[in-house]
């Protein structure tokens, strides 16, 4: 077979395919993190409109679940149009949200008694389709729930978060479990930026890109959510493309 | 008590006679109030009484207890007492509110016997004179009557306590008759076969919501509380209401409320008859949209928000309340109100999560306005490698009193491997009138 014949029916292959997987979507696109670097690796360049996120934070935070829920806020801080946050436990300040330049009349809470309806308030905030997006506080995410929480993002185009939080720490090995999510994250805290004085400098996370559909992972040293939502890369080190030394903060 | 009695007691009491007409039609007032509110069935249980089948209608409130206070409430601030219980019967119903001593009471799920066995049996809504025969006998409780054996009794008296026990026990329905309003917008279906599908139910569920918009719309009107009755064939009745954030006269989103929640309905030997009646309405007019050629962006999130909170899910937004205490200055408000834009204004950072209460954990400072060195919490110690503060926030004397001269000092706090947390003394570290100097953590920082 010529080589000119394999590439054609590569290329037949591949558009078929993409038509399969495009079946029923409405608006396709990409939301950057506005760092060049983070969004070299994630194909696309930023995060998929119109799919399911993952955010889980490391060590402590896998209780607190407080660095993933504002680097949540800053992601939905960016989009446009209202935001719904489905929540179980309501220990939200919503300040430090407004802080990330979430601004308190966009965002909705929808609290619910269970996780099953935290999952079910997801998906009906996710098909209706009018929202920026659509975030979850959650315990447990099994296969077919993350599955169907991404085939109703993949019909409606509004970005969906997931923000993953354990009620102890032993138990947030779960998120080694394979779920349908197109991206993962975990978000650790980091010692601060150093100041010249005594004092906190802006707060330093360790971005992990665990998992990412069609795409490497990677590890990032970021400056946290300013203002307006934005995140940037740390100065003092710079982006670590591996993935091996990230034991550190294994829960 | 004799009249010439209670003269005597008190000089110059006030003699009014009773007057039952007035009385009833008051009565027959509230029932009315009650249903647009509350519940969707509701009736006049005696002189002095009302009853309401709340299954299915109380989310809409916030969950049983909080509505029983709220009805509480909603007495006491128009100058009446009311006593207020939820059990699974009438009977039941009927007998706690009128034995309790508090104001409110729920009586839980299959405890029903429990729950009126102590009670007098003046409660079981009998004659009186079944009730002066009985304590003839020696009968004082409910409890005790339940126990004894029926034949006799009923050789005596008649079937009436036999039915009286079974249906305050659950043993009997009791189905309740409701209060109709003549203005209410109605539209009914009566089936010749009963019906018991879901897909049925949900085809005449439709067909009833196309009627109901086409008569609110004939009105100018649009529904904000919509009640769906079953009648089934055994004769009890189910009643599912659905409430919407704004006025609505659209067919589609009404359809969608009532769909997601036909599951609920149990059809039993069959239903015979679908009622829609839309319970509270208000004016609403039409609009006039102006067609276009993009695709526009939907902003508008009532229906969403209706979904959920006919699901019994609490959708709220949060708003700034101008207070410098930080678990005050944050309110909740109702999800379709207006946007404010209003924001807080911090010169400071805040904590991501804020602990409801503050938890008490030891530290070891140097005083008066040094940050710790290291603090204990929930049994973990922190070594302290950075911090910044203090942040001082006085007590807000105008609300209470006792916060006159209180004082609390935030420090945000890092310890070694990066976790923040905001923490605060009680006291300003000098003046004992200002706080007992206790270190608490108030928050967990991003």
């Amino acid at each position: 077979m010529s080589a000119v014949l394999r590439d054609q029916v590569l290329a037949e292959l591949r558009e078929r395919i993409s038509s399969i997987e495009g079946e029923g979507v409405k608006r396709a696109g990409f939301l950057p993190f506005g760092v060049p670097e983070i969004d070299a690796v994630l194909p696309g360049g930023g995060l998929a409109h119109g799919a399911l996120h993952e955010f889980a934070g490391g060590g402590s935070g896998t209780v607190d679940g407080a660095a993933a829920a504002l680097m949540a806020a800053g992601i939905a801080a960016r989009t446009k149009g209202r935001v719904a946050w489905c929540l179980t436990r309501p220990d939200l300040f919503m300040p430090a949200l407004a802080q990330v330049g979430l601004h308190p009349d966009r965002i909705v809470f929808v609290e619910g008694d269970r996780e099953e309806d935290v999952l079910a308030s997801m998906e009906e905030c996710i098909s209706y389709g009018g929202l920026g997006a659509v975030v979850g506080e959650l315990v447990r995410l099994p296969m077919v729930a993350s599955r169907r929480l991404q085939l109703a993002a993949e019909r409606t185009g509004t970005i969906a978060i997931a923000v993953r939080r354990w009620r102890r720490q032993t138990e947030a090995n779960d998120f080694g479990q394979p779920t349908a999510s197109t991206t993962r994250w975990r978000v650790s805290v980091l010692p601060s930026e150093e100041l010249p004085v005594p004092g906190l400098g802006r707060a330093r996370w360790l971005l992990e890109l665990m998992r990412s559909r069609a795409g490497e992972c990677a590890e990032f040293e970021i400056g946290a959510c300013d203002d307006k939502g934005c995140i940037h890369l740390s100065s003092r080190s710079g982006n670590r493309s591996d993935t091996s030394g990230r034991s550190r903060n294994t829960a | 008590m004799p009249a010439a009695k209670a003269q005597a007691i008190f000089r110059d009491l006030m003699m009014i006679d009773a007057d039952h007409v007035a009385d009833a039609a008051a009565l027959e007032r509230i029932a009315l109030w009650a249903l647009t509110v509350y519940s969707p069935i509701v009736a006049v249980d005696g002189p002095d009484g009302l009853v309401l089948d709340t299954e299915g209608a109380d989310h809409l409130q916030g969950g049983e207890e909080t509505m029983l206070t709220g009805i509480a409430n909603r007495f006491r601030s128009k100058g009446l007492t009311a006593k207020v219980a939820i059990a699974d019967t009438w009977g039941a119903a009927h007998a706690c509110a009128r034995a309790i001593q508090r104001e409110t009471v729920v009586v839980p799920r299959g405890e029903t016997f429990r729950a009126v066995e102590r009670l007098p049996i003046h409660l079981l809504r009998l004659p009186d004179k079944n009730i002066d025969d009985l304590r003839t006998l020696g009968f004082q409780t409910v409890g005790e009557l339940g126990n004894t054996a029926r034949a006799p009794l009923a050789l005596r008296f008649g079937p009436e306590i036999g039915r009286r026990l079974d249906q305050m026990l659950g043993r009997a329905s009791e189905p309740i008759e409701p209060i109709r309003a003549p203005e209410w917008i109605e539209v009914s279906r009566a089936f010749a076969e009963p019906i018991g599908a879901a897909e049925t139910i949900n085809k005449y569920v439709g067909r009833l919501v196309i009627q109901l918009v086409a008569e609110l719309q004939r009105q100018g009107l649009g529904v904000r509380r919509t009640d769906l009755i079953v009648d089934k064939v055994d004769g009890s009745r189910q009643a599912i209401r659905a409430g919407t954030a704004k006025p609505a006269r659209d067919v589609a989103w009404l359809t969608k409320l009532f769909r997601d929640r036909t599951e609920k309905i149990e059809p039993g030997f069959g239903i015979e008859k679908l009622t829609l009646v839309a319970v509270m309405s208000q004016p609403l007019d039409e609009e006039q949209r102006s067609s276009t050629l993009i695709d526009e962006e939907t902003s508008d999130i009532t229906p969403l928000i209706d979904v959920l909170g006919n699901r019994g899910q609490r959708v709220y937004r949060l708003a700034p309340v101008a207070s410098d205490v930080p678990e005050r200055s944050v309110q909740r408000i109702a999800a379709a109100a207006e946007p404010s834009g209003e924001i807080w204004n911090h010169q400071w950072r805040r904590p991501v999560r804020l602990l409801d209460r503050p938890d008490r954990i030891t530290a070891i400072a140097l005083m008066p306005d040094y940050p710790p060195r290291s603090i204990t919490w929930r049994g973990r110690r922190h070594n302290v490698a950075r911090a910044d503060g203090p942040e001082r926030i006085f007590g807000e004397w105008w609300k209470r009193d006792s916060e006159l001269e209180a004082v609390r000092d935030y420090y945000v706090i890092e310890n070694d491997v990066g976790e923040r947390f905001w923490i605060f003394r009680s006291g300003d570290g000098v003046d004992p009138e200002t706080g007992d100097h206790q270190w608490f953590m108030h928050g967990i920082f991003a």
